[in-house]
C-alpha cells in the first residue's frame, strides 16, 4: 500500500477585501497537486519560496485542510478523521522543522521534550529515549541540558530523535537544512538516510534547494506558484528537466561552491 | 547564579535607603508646623515650643533621619499624634486586612486573567476572542471605585446576598469572609482586564513558534499544548505586569477600603492625612514603599525560577 497519497490538492486563501462589495479575492497557494509516497521512499518537493510546498507539508501534517481534494495516509483519509483519531494516528507521521531554534520547547530539558510524543502516547519508557538519543549521534547524558546549550546542528539532530521517537513511517521534513552551515547540512542530511536506511522511514523533504533534494531523493516535485510543474523519478527529472524553471533551478544549484 | 542574587539583594536595599530618604526629606521639608497642628491656633508659644522639643523637632535633619530609620528598623515608627499610640500598633491591627484583600485580590486576578487569556488565544479570531476582548476593554476603561458603588448596588441593595461595608472583625470568620468578597471583586476584576490581554497577546507570541506545532505534530491535545507549553512560556511579561499589579492592588486598596468602610491600612492612611498625623503618615507611606519594591524584587528571583535561559546568563 502507498504511503500517503496526495489527490487533486487545492488551498486558498482569502485576501484583504480590495471592494466594499463582491467576493473578497483569495491567493491560490496549492492548485491541483497529486501525489504518491511509497515506505522508505524519499519524495522530494523542490520550488522557490511562495512555490506552495510548506502549505503542502502543512496539509500533509494534518495542519490544516485543503480546500479541495484529500490526502491518504495508508489509505485513511487524514482530514475526515475526528480529533481524537487523529491524534491516534499521529505516531506515524511526524515533522520537522527549519528553524532548530523555535521547535524545541526553551523551558523543557531536552530528554524531557525527546519523550513527549511517547508520552502522549500514554509510555513512558527511558530506554527508548535513550535508543533516540544513540540514533541521531547524541548521548542520552544529553538530556539533562536545555535547547540554548546546543548548536544548531545539534538541535536539530533533537529535533529528529524527537520525530522518530514514535517509529514513524513518514517523516516530513520542512526545509529541515536550509537554516544549518553547509557542512552541518550535508551531517543532517547522512543522518537522514541512515535512519531511513535502518527505520525504513519514508521522507516527504521539502526544499528550495535543488542541490540539496538531488543528492537525497529518489521521487520529485517540482512546483511554481502553487501548480506542479514536473514531477518524475529524480534521475529522469535532473537530466531531462523539461520545463526552463526546473532548468534554472539547476543552474542555481550547480552555480553554488 | 549567586552574583545574580547578591546584585539584585543590594539593589533592593539601596532601592529602600532611597525610598526612606524619598519620604523622610517630602514629610519634613514640607512647611506646616506639625506642633501648631495638634495643640491648634490657640495654643501659647511656650506650649508650642515645649510640644517641639517633646517631638524631637528642635533636632538637626539628620539626626531625625537616623533616629528615624534605627526606630524603623525596631518596629518603632514613634507615636501617633491624632490616636495616641505606637504608630506600629496601629498598622499591625490593620495590616492583616489589607494583606488579605491585597492578595485574595491578586489570587482572583490571577485565576480570572489565565483562564480567559488562554482561552481567548485559543480561540484567536473568533467570537469567542473578540467577546472576551470586548468585556476586558470595558473593565480597563471602569474606575474601580465606581465598579465598587455598582457592585454595592447590585449585591447588597437589590440582592441583599452581601454586606454593603463594614468588617465585623476576625473573631467571626464567615462573617469576615462575607464582608470581604465585594472588595475583593471589585479589586480583581479591573486588574483582571489588564492581565488577561497581556495573558491573550503572550501566548498568542508563544503559540506563533515552532515548538507548539511541534507539540500538536506529535499528537499533544490542544489543551495539553496550552498549559504545558504555551502558559509556561508565556510566564515572563505576565509576571512583569502581576509584580506591577500587585503593587497596584496593594496601593488600590486606599480607594476600596474607603468605599467599603472596611479598617486596613488604606484607611488608616486616608484618616492620618486628614489629621496631619506625620509619622502615621510617614511611617505608612514607608510601608507601601516596602511593599511595593519588595514585589518588583520577588518578581526579579520570580524570572530565573521561570526562564533556564536567565539562570544561565544570570
Amino acid at each position: 500500500m502507498t504511503l500517503l497519497t496526495a489527490h487533486n490538492l487545492t488551498r486558498r486563501y482569502p485576501l484583504p477585501r480590495t471592494k466594499l462589495l463582491g467576493k473578497a479575492p483569495f491567493l491560490t497557494a496549492v492548485s491541483n497537486v497529486s501525489f504518491e509516497i511509497n515506505p522508505g521512499e524519499t519524495f522530494g518537493v523542490v520550488g522557490e519560496s511562495g512555490s506552495g510546498k510548506s502549505t503542502l507539508a502543512r496539509m500533509a501534517m494534518a495542519f490544516e485542510a485543503p480546500d479541495d481534494g484529500t490526502i491518504l495516509f495508508e489509505g485513511q483519509d487524514i482530514h475526515a478523521l475526528n480529533a481524537p483519531d487523529l491524534r491516534r494516528l499521529r505516531p506515524d507521521f511526524q515533522m520537522i522543522f527549519q528553524d532548530p531554534f523555535s521547535s524545541l520547547d526553551p523551558r523543557r530539558k531536552v530528554g524531557w521534550s525527546i519523550a513527549e510524543p511517547l508520552r502522549a502516547m500514554g509510555i513512558t519508557a527511558p530506554d527508548r529515549v535513550a535508543e533516540s538519543f544513540e540514533q541521531v549521534g547524541l548521548h542520552a547524558a544529553d538530556g539533562d541540558k536545555y535547547p540554548h546549550e546546543f548548536s544548531g546542528g545539534q538541535r536539530q539532530r533533537i529535533a529528529i530523535a524527537r520525530a522518530i521517537i514514535t517509529r514513524p513511517k513518514l517523516l516530513i521534513a520542512d526545509e529541515a537544512v536550509s537554516a544549518l552551515d553547509v557542512s552541518v547540512q550535508a551531517q543532517i542530511l547522512n543522518l537522514l538516510m541512515d535512519l531511513q536506511d535502518s527505520l525504513g522511514l519514508g521522507i516527504l523533504f521539502i526544499s528550495h534547494d535543488l542541490a540539496v533534494v538531488a543528492s537525497i531523493c529518489d521521487t520529485l516535485l517540482v512546483m511554481q506558484h502553487g501548480k506542479p510543474l514536473e514531477y518524475g523519478p529524480a534521475v529522469d527529472i535532473l537530466q531531462n528537466p523539461s520545463h526552463t524553471y526546473t532548468r534554472s533551478l539547476l543552474t542555481a544549484a550547480g552555480d553554488k561552491p | 547564579m549567586m552574583y545574580f542574587l547578591i546584585r539584585r539583594t543590594v539593589g533592593f536595599i539601596a532601592t529602600l535607603i532611597a525610598v526612606s530618604i524619598v519620604v523622610f526629606a517630602v514629610m519634613n521639608i514640607l512647611p506646616g508646623d506639625p506642633a501648631l497642628t495638634i495643640l491648634g491656633m490657640d495654643a501659647t508659644d511656650d506650649a508650642l515650643a515645649a510640644l517641639r522639643e517633646d517631638l524631637g523637632l528642635n533636632e538637626p535633619l539628620l539626626a531625625r533621619y537616623f533616629g528615624w530609620v534605627a526606630g524603623a528598623l525596631t518596629g518603632d515608627f514613634g507615636l501617633s499624634h491624632s490616636f495616641r499610640v505606637p504608630v506600629s500598633e496601629l498598622i499591625s491591627e490593620r495590616l492583616a486586612m489589607t494583606i488579605s484583600l491585597a492578595v485574595a485580590g491578586m489570587l482572583l486576578t490571577l485565576l480570572i486573567a489565565l483562564s480567559v487569556g488562554i482561552y481567548a488565544a485559543s480561540r484567536h479570531g473568533k467570537a469567542g476572542d473578540w467577546v472576551t476582548m470586548f468585556i476586558s476593554q470595558l473593565g480597563i476603561a471602569v474606575p474601580a471605585f465606581w465598579l465598587s458603588i455598582l457592585l454595592v448596588l447590585l449585591f447588597a441593595v437589590n440582592l441583599r446576598w452581601l454586606p454593603p461595608g463594614g468588617f465585623p472583625g476576625w473573631s467571626e470568620p464567615v462573617a469576615a469572609m462575607r464582608s470581604l468578597i465585594l472588595p475583593t471583586v471589585a479589586l480583581a476584576l479591573v486588574q483582571s482586564a489588564v492581565l488577561a490581554r497581556v495573558t491573550r497577546s503572550s501566548a498568542l507570541e508563544v503559540m506563533r513558534q515552532d515548538f507548539t506545532r511541534t507539540a500538536r505534530a506529535s499528537g499533544l491535545s490542544q489543551r495539553r499544548i496550552l498549559w504545558r507549553h504555551v502558559l509556561p512560556n508565556a510566564l515572563v511579561p505576565i509576571v512583569t505586569i502581576v509584580g506591577m499589579q500587585f503593587a497596584a492592588l496593594v496601593t488600590g486598596t486606599i480607594v476600596i477600603e474607603n468605599v467599603f468602610y472596611l479598617p486596613g491600612l488604606g484607611r488608616l492612611i486616608f484618616q492620618s492625612i486628614a489629621n496631619r498625623d506625620l509619622p502615621t503618615v510617614q511611617a505608612l507611606v514607608m510601608l507601601f514603599a516596602i511593599i511595593v519594591v519588595t514585589a518588583n524584587f520577588v518578581v526579579d528571583l520570580l524570572y530565573v525560577l521561570i526562564d533556564p535561559r536567565l539562570k544561565a546568563r544570570a
